[in-house]
């Protein structure tokens, strides 16, 4: 059932609030052309093939809301001879049918692998719709706790954010097999193999890399932000060491987690590691003498405003996180 | 992704004013509903789900029975952020008006989070030898919610400063660190000097300490289990002996807590703290104030 409909279900009492949310609403696309499928109507959602079977779908710079389904990270998947790996599944149940929609648009071949680069909703609520195909399920070795950890927390927020009917089927489905850091996992899709690699605390504390051997693209999840500023949730000192790390790395580009479906590696991270330095320079020494996080707050970052989307939503957090982080240095 | 998922509500609560406004303007045009009323209304229903109107009456009475609160206006004041961007770490200041003296002074200040699961966030014991009774700490906050800070003078007279901050999910939301690590490095503590903000207050110092202070509404990854409460619920800080600052603590406080505060302007000796938790972990560290005031 779309949620227009069930919209309509919900108001039938109240003519003029159905009448408004109609024209509130988007407008569905039409299905027989991807190009011009939104994240809110029905039919498969559209993807790019950045390199040869790697499909990526470009989220929104936008937060989560009833008009996005939570289509605000970027998704995709990777096709072998013998069956396919899914890479992030968007930020809701509707989401991610929509998801293997596109997948089916491209192969019938199984859905064999479901992997999260990390706990965030954005890039998780869309597993359970590959179910029916009986995926292996990979993430990160500290993914399973933090889904637990986190999940009725997400779950009872993509409820407020989208609606119970928006939000119908999203559940917590957390890793069948996991990868440990320094571990690094091959999977083999036919023709094609993938390296999933755990990293140490960064944008979170369990970030998953993916790099396919045929193309040699990496599917970077959120260690690489574009266009869309970068949120803190693990260590800013740790993600500056790991993208140093990943710097030697023989890729032939990246799919960041959030901006374009491919970018060239290693210039796709220039932006976040000016912003980082700003950040880390701007603090360290707010910190040093003494300085209070709203001082910090009404400061650090301003040079960077005018670089990002949404930097005013995410940069007070930021500053905010990564003060307490630098406290003990 | 995440902060924006820690501060969700707020952008759920403009969309819903969005639509409030757009249905209240389309409802005005079909009734004689007069807006005041639903203004009122859309106001109440701004704060979040399970908002309790009535917890402040609930607490007060709990707390102070028929004593008489005055308006802490040139006693004390309450700085938060309006809007908070972690809610599990809100900084707030709160800021006493004149130095403590020997005949006038703040004996205790308690900080009051409405909505919390434990409304008590902590009380600031202070003496004459405190200097000034300005503190400085960061908070978690799980709903939209008034803050209280009610200061009670050494005569008895009790004032109180209010602020409203919107943020959620401050203190289910669990931090990053892993739970082992983070009752490993319990302990750890730092103190800084800092410049003073007022003239005769003395000098004025950060103690930081390394605890997870533990909510007991956090989830334990492994066994689904609610981790149980462990948390520092007190710091006694003297100077050369001479009580400074006590604090009963309360899961309100921030994961690895923050406290500013004032010691006077006594720089012999040494500034101690002692900090217990609820397992009864004591933790003790001596800093030499003319040390810190070279930093």
């Amino acid at each position: 059932m779309s949620p227009l409909v069930s919209l309509l279900k919900n108001f039938t009492g109240f003519p003029v609030l159905v009448l408004l949310i109609l024209t509130m609403a988007p407008r569905p696309a039409l299905p027989s052309d991807p190009a011009q499928a939104s994240s809110a109507g029905p039919g498969p959602l559209a993807v790019e093939e950045v390199a040869a079977g790697v499909f990526v779908h470009t989220g929104l710079h936008q937060d989560t809301a009833r008009e996005n389904h939570g289509d605000i990270a970027n998704i995709g998947f990777v096709v072998g001879t013998g069956g396919v790996a899914v890479i992030d599944t968007g930020g809701s149940y509707h989401l991610g049918q929509r998801l293997y929609d596109a997948v089916r648009r491209v192969t019938e071949l199984p859905v064999l692998y479901v992997i999260n680069t990390h706990v965030h909703p954005d890039h998780i609520f869309g597993n359970a719709a590959f179910a029916g195909d009986g995926p292996e399920y990979m993430g990160h070795v500290k993914l399973p706790r933090q889904m637990a950890a986190r999940g009725d927390f997400y779950l009872g927020r993509l409820k407020e954010l989208i609606g119970e009917a928006g939000a119908e089927g999203t559940k917590i489905v957390p890793p069948t097999r996991t990868v440990a850091i320094g571990e690094p996992l091959e999977i083999d899709l036919g023709g094609r193999t993938l390296t999933l690699t755990a990293h140490a605390v960064a944008h979170t504390n369990n970030d998953l890399t993916v790099l396919d051997s045929k193309t040699g693209i990496l599917w970077a999840g959120d260690l690489v932000f574009m266009e869309r500023i970068p949120s803190l949730d693990g260590s800013i000192l740790g993600w500056k060491k790991v993208l140093e790390r990943m710097h030697g790395m023989k890729i032939t580009k990246v799919i960041p987690g959030h901006g374009p479906a491919s970018a060239s590696w290693p210039a796709a991270q220039d932006a976040q590691s000016r912003y980082f330095d700003v950040l880390i320079e701007g603090i360290r020494p707010i910190v040093q003498r003494g300085g209070t996080i709203p001082a910090a707050v009404a400061t650090v970052g301003k040079s960077e405003a005018d670089q990002w989307v949404l930097f005013d939503d995410y940069n007070p957090g930021n500053v905010t996180n990564v003060f307490v982080e630098l406290e003990w240095e | 992704m995440l902060s924006g998922w820690r501060q969700a509500l707020i952008t759920g609560e403009a969309a819903f004013k969005a639509a409030a406004v757009v249905l209240l303007t389309a409802f005005m045009a079909f009734s004689t509903v007069p807006s005041s009323a639903w203004a009122e209304e859309t106001r109440r229903d701004d704060v979040s789900p399970g908002f309790n109107h009535d917890a402040w009456n609930d607490i007060r009475g709990m707390l102070y029975e028929d004593q008489v609160i005055k308006d802490g206006k040139g006693v004390i004041s309450l700085t938060a952020p309006y809007r908070a961007e972690d809610a599990a770490i809100v900084p707030i200041t709160i800021a006493a008006a004149k130095p403590q003296t020997k005949g006038e002074f703040i004996e205790s200040i308690t900080l009051v989070i409405d909505q919390n699961p434990s409304p008590v966030a902590a009380v600031f014991h202070l003496t004459p030898d405190s200097g000034l009774a300005t503190i400085d700490t960061r908070i978690r906050i799980n709903a939209f919610t008034d803050i209280r800070a009610i200061a009670k003078m050494n005569d008895g007279r009790l004032f109180m400063a209010t602020e409203f901050i919107k943020a959620a999910g401050g203190c289910s939301t669990p931090g990053l660190s892993e739970m082992d690590e983070a009752i490993a490095r319990a302990g750890k503590m730092k103190m800084k000097f800092l410049a003073s903000d007022m003239e005769g207050a003395g000098g004025q110092a950060q103690l930081l300490i390394r605890h997870p202070n533990f909510s007991g509404l956090q989830m334990d990854q492994i066994s689904g289990d609610f981790i149980p409460a462990h948390y520092v619920d007190s710091i006694e800080v003297t100077r050369g002996g001479a009580k400074i600052l006590g604090v009963e603590g309360d899961i309100s406080l921030s994961e690895d807590p923050s406290i500013r505060f004032y010691f006077g302007d006594d720089t012999s000796g040494d500034i101690s703290a002692v900090v217990t938790d609820t397992h009864g972990k004591t933790f003790s560290k001596s800093w030499p104030v003319s040390k810190l005031a070279k930093n």
